[in-house]
Formats: structure tokens, sequence, C-alpha cells
């Protein structure tokens, strides 16, 4: 069942939403320890939750659109009270005084909580094999990846255990899991959503935004937490487009007048020729939506990856360095003969996992003097280069269109040994991240039996225009169902 | 691009206050390697007169007015404290012993 027909039957009364919150935490007791996308189920916060929407229902409120859907939470987005450990042994057991305004607004809004979702550690990684708890297992293939950093958000969507989850989209983390999963995945235009209580990544780069299995579902999420935040100085102070109504629009699958630019970089050179062949499939079922598709040139673009792998890296040595061992998690070596520095090395030794640790060595080697211009400042430079690429094929066009992965879900361990096969999985998601628009991951069809995602990049602050595409698409192929479990 | 030594990816590792074992300093070496190759190219495309962009959004201050306002209590501060000692967080020794 979808959120919006979830919705439709509390609000209707046909069901309370205590009765759905039981039924999405049964789900999960039954799937959970085979898929593993939950690190923590708030089964007392859930149904407490519910019991008040059930209340306020029976005193004749007002109920908002996602009132008593059940939601899940990544593991890197503060929750008060509730554990929060990005996936990380540095903070095993750390439950924070405070909500993020993601968090606040799913609140607000009515949504019911069911619990924290498994990740790549600190959200770096693209199968959640770096999660310190153990991965996610892909409910198409319970022996692949779902896909990372959010690979939990994705899974527990795919494996019905939740209709809607919260992700955080810093290179892809978003998008490359909804396309292994065959659910939807949408990054906001950065500062569209806020990173107040964001565990902080790449702080530069991190959006947090929704996860569902129908692009409308998205949509309604996307509403209840976007909007300026004025505990974010990067929040962008300007009215959220009108993303549900786009949805809608779209989903009549009526195209008429859209331009669509098929990114040039992007004809398919180290992507599998199954994604491909979908990808291709899809586009010439936009054309008969009535889309218009031109070939756009971003000749940039191939530079992203390695502009990104020195950004997101040096962000993350700093961001990282708040993780000393003296405020909260873990303390290690702490004997009363140790200095703080010894303890501060022991601890982020014991409590960061390998890839953490990859990226803060490399963070700290771009950052480092004699380093920087080759590096970081080239870097910086490239995204400028790519921000020009955007701006000048969004000139032409409405929207820009690829696949969203160059891959189906692989099988566990088959990238893990080079770090560098990893990230390509974020090449054609990457580009977005450093220009700061909006882009979405819609399935488009399968290869091999398994999902292909089908990405839609639209311009900073254009969201809607995404969701229409989107939804449109979606229209003409349909929602993809897993195996059952 | 020069090729990363282990020597220099344990100083590395010092800098970032990050005891790293014999084995990872292989590991890490040959893998940092590999990837810096790869990620050299951005040097390849962006000319001096390339401005830099650090940010996709203009970064402004942002102040609030100068008014109490609720914050986390004394206790909420210190509950993931690792350690604590009279409301405030006990920390290890920061001078060495030859300090």
């Amino acid at each position: 069942m979808t959120a919006t027909e979830v919705a439709a039957l509390i609000s209707g009364g046909e069901a309370s939403a205590v009765e759905v919150a039981t039924a999405h935490l049964d789900r999960i007791d039954a799937v959970d320890p085979r898929v593993h996308a939950f690190l923590h189920v708030d089964r007392e916060g859930a149904l407490a939750a519910a019991r008040a929407v059930d209340e306020k229902r029976a005193a004749g409120a007002q109920l908002g659109p996602l009132a008593g859907v059940p939601v899940a939470v990544k593991d890197i987005v503060a929750t008060r009270g509730v554990p929060t450990t990005a996936a990380s042994k540095i903070l095993e057991g750390w439950r924070p005084p405070y909500d993020a305004t993601v968090v606040a607004r799913l609140r607000a809004a009515g949504t019911v909580m069911l619990g924290k979702t498994n990740m790549d550690e600190f959200a770096m990684g693209s199968s959640t094999e770096y999660s310190a708890y153990g991965p996610t297992n892909n409910p198409w293939d319970l022996g692949r990846i779902p896909g990372g950093s959010g690979g939990g958000s994705a899974a527990a969507l795919a494996a019905y255990e939740a209709p809607l989850a919260i992700g955080t989209d810093t290179g892809g983390s978003i998008r490359q899991p909804g396309a292994v999963t065959g659910t939807v995945g949408a990054k906001p235009t950065y500062g569209g959503t806020s990173r107040y209580g964001l565990i902080a990544f790449s702080s530069s780069l991190d959006t947090p935004g929704p996860c569902a299995r129908t692009v409308t579902d998205a949509a309604l999420l996307h509403a209840v937490i976007a909007g300026h935040d004025p505990r974010d100085s990067t929040s962008i102070p300007q009215p959220v487009p009108d993303v549900v109504a786009a949805a809608r629009q779209g989903a009549t699958g009526d195209l008429t007048g859209v331009r669509l630019g098929l990114v040039t970089e992007f004809s398919g050179e180290g992507a599998e020729p199954g994604v491909m062949a979908a990808f291709r499939d899809a586009v010439e079922k936009l054309v008969k939506l009535g889309a218009e598709i031109v070939e756009v040139s971003c000749p940039h673009f191939q530079y992203a990856l390695p502009a990104y792998y020195l950004i997101a890296p040096s962000e993350c040595s700093s961001n990282l360095a708040r993780f000393d061992g003296v405020r909260y998690g873990l303390r290690v070596g702490d004997d009363g003969n140790r200095s703080l520095e010894e303890v501060m090395s022991l601890t982020r030794e014991a409590g960061f996992g390998p890839e953490v640790k990859r990226r803060v060595i490399l963070g700290t080697y771009a950052l480092s003097s004699g380093y920087y211009d080759a590096y970081y400042g080239q870097a910086q430079k490239v995204r400028t280069l790519i921000t020009r690429d955007f701006t000048s094929a969004f000139e032409r066009v409405d929207a820009l269109i690829s696949p969203t992965t160059p891959f189906v879900a692989f099988p566990f361990g088959s990238r893990t040994s080079d770090p560098y096969q990893m990230y390509l999985a974020d090449l054609f998601t990457i580009p977005t991240n450093l220009y700061g628009g909006p882009a979405i991951s819609v399935p488009c069809g399968l290869s091999e039996g398994l999902p292909v995602g089908f990405q839609v990049m639209a311009p900073t602050m254009a969201d809607d225009r995404m969701y229409r595409v989107a939804a449109a698409l979606e229209s003409a192929v349909g929602t993809l169902t897993p195996p059952p479990l | 691009m020069t090729a990363i030594s282990r020597e220099e990816v344990a100083h590395l590792a010092r800098l970032s206050r990050l005891a790293v074992t014999e084995q990872e300093l292989d590991q890490f070496a040959g893998q940092l390697d590999v990837i810096l190759q790869s990620v050299a190219r951005v040097g390849e495309v962006a000319a001096e007169d390339i401005p830099p962009t650090s940010h996709s959004v203009p970064l402004t201050n942002v102040y609030r007015d100068d008014v109490e306002q609720p914050c986390l209590t004394q206790d909420e501060a210190l509950s993931g404290a690792p350690d604590a000692a009279e409301g405030r967080f006990r920390v290890p020794r920061i001078l060495d012993e030859e300090d």
C-alpha cells in the first residue's frame, strides 16, 4: 500500500493509525531479520505517535495529508531520545538531546516514526557494506547490495516495512539505493531541505530528502520536510515549489511541450548494456508521452567523480574532527596514563571503519600544504565548470535525463577490495550534488531481473519539474514489485 | 602527481589523530595511490581564470535577535558524554609527562 492510500484509510476512519503502525511493526518483525534495514526499531515511540493521531482525529481536529503514515529515518539524522549512530561504532548508544529539523517537521505533520535505518558509516559508501553493524540485504536478491549509503531506507521500502523513508544524498545516497531497489528517491535542491541535525559528512553537498515507492508519495514527503530553516545558514529563504501538484500533473501521463536533455557524455560508456537498454526503452516511452528529446553536451561531467572524491573527503576530514571522545560517543584508552591526544587517536582508531579512515586520510592529504592547490583548489574549479554545464544545458532544455546508476545491484563483496570501483556507482548522480540542483530516481524497468533507475535532473529550485517528468514515466512503466520475501 | 608512500600515510594519520595498524598502513598506501591517480584528472581542465566554487548557495552569516531562548539543559548537554564531573565534560590529561 502506498503512503497516499494509507493516509486515505486513516483520514476516512477505515483504519486507525495504531492499526497501521502495528501492521508495519509486525512486518518488520517478520522480515527484518533477513533484510536488516533497521538499526533500531522504536516500537513504543511509534505506537505513542499513532495513538496521538487517533486521538486528534477522534477530537475532530484537521489532519495533515500524511497524518498517521509510518516513516523510517536514516540513522544519520538526529532523533531526540532515539539512538542515532550514523552506523558507526563511535556513536554506539548515543541518544541525541534534540531533533533534526526534518524530524521535527515529520512529527509536526503527524507521521509515525518506526525507527532508524541502516547505512554506510557516516554515509560513506555505495553499498551499505560499510555499516559497522553489518550490511542490509536487497529485498530483490538477499545476496546483493541495496545500494548506499541509504541502503536501509530503500530496502525498508522495497520490503514493505515502511511506506516512506528519509535519506540523505551527498553524492547519490538517496537516488542510487532507490535505483537498485526499484523504489523512488529524490534529492531536493541543496538548501531546499534543512541540514540542521544531520550528522555532517560533506557540508556543501549533504541534502536530506524523501524515499518512497511512488513519485507522488515522495512529493508528499518532500512537501512536509522542505522549506526555509533559520537554524541552517545554507537554507534557501524561498517558497518550496508545489511538488505535489507537479507529481499529480505528471501522473496524467502528458509531457507535451517538455524538452528533455539526453547527456551525450552519459551515452553508456562504463554502464551495463542491460541498464542502457532499459534506459533507452524509458526514453521512448517519454517520447510517446509527448516529450521532446534533445542531445545536450556537458563536457565537464566526466570530471565530476574525481572532483567529488577530493571535495567530499576534504570536508569529511574536517567534519569528523568532532568525534574526539570528549563530548559524546566512544572513548578508548583513558586509563589515567595517556594524554588527550593519545586517547583521541585510539578512540578514532577503534570507532571508525575502513572507508571512513581512508576518506579522513585522503581529505587530510588533499587539504595539506603543498597539495591544496593541485587537488582541493582544482576540484573547486571543476565545480564551477560543472555548474556552467548545467546552466547552459538548462537554457535549452527543461530537465536532463540519464540512468541513475551504471549497473544493477551487485553481489556483496564484489567491489570492496578496490575503492575506486565502488566510487563508480555514483558516476551519474554526482554532477548534480556539485551543482546543487534537484534530481530524482524512478524505476524504469529490469535488467537481469533486477531494477534499473531513471534519473531526472532539474535546475536549482525547480524541484517540481523533476517530479512531473518522473511521475509521467511512472505512469507509463508502473511500479516494480520485488519477489515475495 | 607524486605517489603516496607508506610513511606519508603514517604522517597523515598522525595529523588526523588516527592510530593505524601496520596492516592498515600497507592497505591504505596502495588504495590511496590508486584513488589519487584517478582523481588527479581534475588538474586537466581547470584553467587559472576559472573561479573556484566552494558552495552552491551564497554563504552569508545568519544572525538571530539577541533574545534569550530555551536551550539544552546542562544535564542534556552532558547526556552523551563519555565522562563528566561536576557538571562539566571530563577529559584525559592534556599535557604529556615531559610537558
